[in-house]
């Protein structure tokens, strides 16, 4: 009806190659990544260097992330002695927040977690931590009884428990926190893209008619800014939730500390 | 029966057996992300629900039922964005 020409969905995820070749191709998405990386060594480099005891400025932003991250995530799932995990979690929740946000900056507006690579690799680096952290503490055969008999459980289920207990515990759920980041950051950004799209084919078409999308995409774009926050914290306390849960047995239980 | 099942082919349109399969293969992502909706929709009204009601009951434990509930709301979700994966992945 409006003769509107909608161009695949890889158009919107698939980004010329600028320079290099294969594997190593620069484009936009790995440009990207590089400048979330930039942005949060050079933001945390930049709050550390003054080392007030009173903290001003660009030090107070990084203190108020240092004391979210701290009181809000690692004392609510982990308590006073997980406080040794603070600096993954710091790092991890600043850099899939930075790259989130960078997906609703005006010119830019390509979320880098929307291709798999980077969920998938920051979901193998928790798996590999909260495994190992599993390993350390409890010991390899610990660490497996653990799993394959979970605590609490009667002799009569087990048969049906320790299956799916192995097969969420070590598969489904770095898998989940993969998908969970990638989807959210690929659904989010194709619905905006589809609305501006849908915005401009009306405009063209009727000027009045660009009104109600032109609404929608503004009330969307302020929801992906709660999601760009809502996934990095949900990547990040689920990272501190899976070690609590590998570590100990008397930490078997979520929240226990007011 | 093949002659019936090629005249309903011609009849719809469907010229060759790679437009059927096309078509159903539309009709079979749809499915399977609206299925897969279904679930973690009522889970996830239940999760908040029970958390508000928590909440409301004890207001000075409101911060612990807060990340509770986001813990609970990410776990359900993560079904859903699966079968939202699959409907891209398939065909």
């Amino acid at each position: 009806m409006f003769a509107l020409e909608v161009p695949p969905v890889s158009h919107l995820f698939n980004w010329p190659t600028i320079w290099g070749e294969g594997a190593y191709a620069i484009n936009k998405v790995v440009l990207l990544f590089i400048a979330g990386a930039v942005i949060t060594l050079g933001f945390f480099i930049a709050a550390s260097r003054k080392k007030a005891l009173v903290p001003t400025g660009i030090q107070n932003v990084a203190e108020v992330v240092v004391d979210f991250i701290e009181n809000g995530i690692i004392m609510q799932t982990m308590g006073p002695q997980g406080l040794w995990f603070a600096p993954f979690l710091l790092t991890t929740f600043s850099f899939i927040f930075v790259l989130n946000l960078i997906g609703l900056i005006p010119v830019i507006q390509m979320p880098p977690n929307s291709r798999i690579a980077l969920p998938m690799f920051m979901a193998i680096a928790v798996w590999l931590i909260y495994n190992f952290m599993g390993i350390a503490k409890n010991g390899l055969g610990g660490y497996l009884k653990h799993i394959m008999f979970p605590p609490g459980v009667p002799w009569y289920v087990l048969p049906l428990m320790t299956p799916i207990n192995i097969i969420s515990d070590l598969l489904v759920r770095p898998f989940a926190l993969m998908v969970r980041l990638f989807a959210n950051m690929f659904a989010g950004h194709l619905i905006l893209v589809s609305f501006g799209a849908l915005c401009v084919a009306l405009f063209d078409a009727t000027k009045i008619g660009a009104i109600l999308p032109g609404a929608l995409l503004i009330a969307l774009t302020g929801f992906e800014l709660l999601v760009a926050f809502l996934q990095a914290y949900i990547f990040t306390i689920l990272a501190a939730v899976f070690t609590s849960l590998a570590i100990g047995h008397p930490e078997d239980h979520v929240a226990d500390h007011h | 029966m093949l002659l019936h099942l090629i005249t309903a082919m011609n009849f719809l349109g469907v010229q060759e057996a790679g437009e059927l399969v096309d078509g159903l293969t539309a009709i079979g992502r749809g499915i399977a992300y609206g299925a897969a909706a279904i679930g973690p929709g009522i889970g996830i009204g239940i999760v908040v629900g029970n958390a508000i009601t928590a909440s409301a009951r004890q207001p000075e434990a409101a911060g612990q039922v807060q990340t509770t509930m986001f813990i609970g709301i990410a776990f359900t979700e993560a079904l859903a964005l699966f079968g939202f994966v699959l409907a891209f992945i398939l065909g």
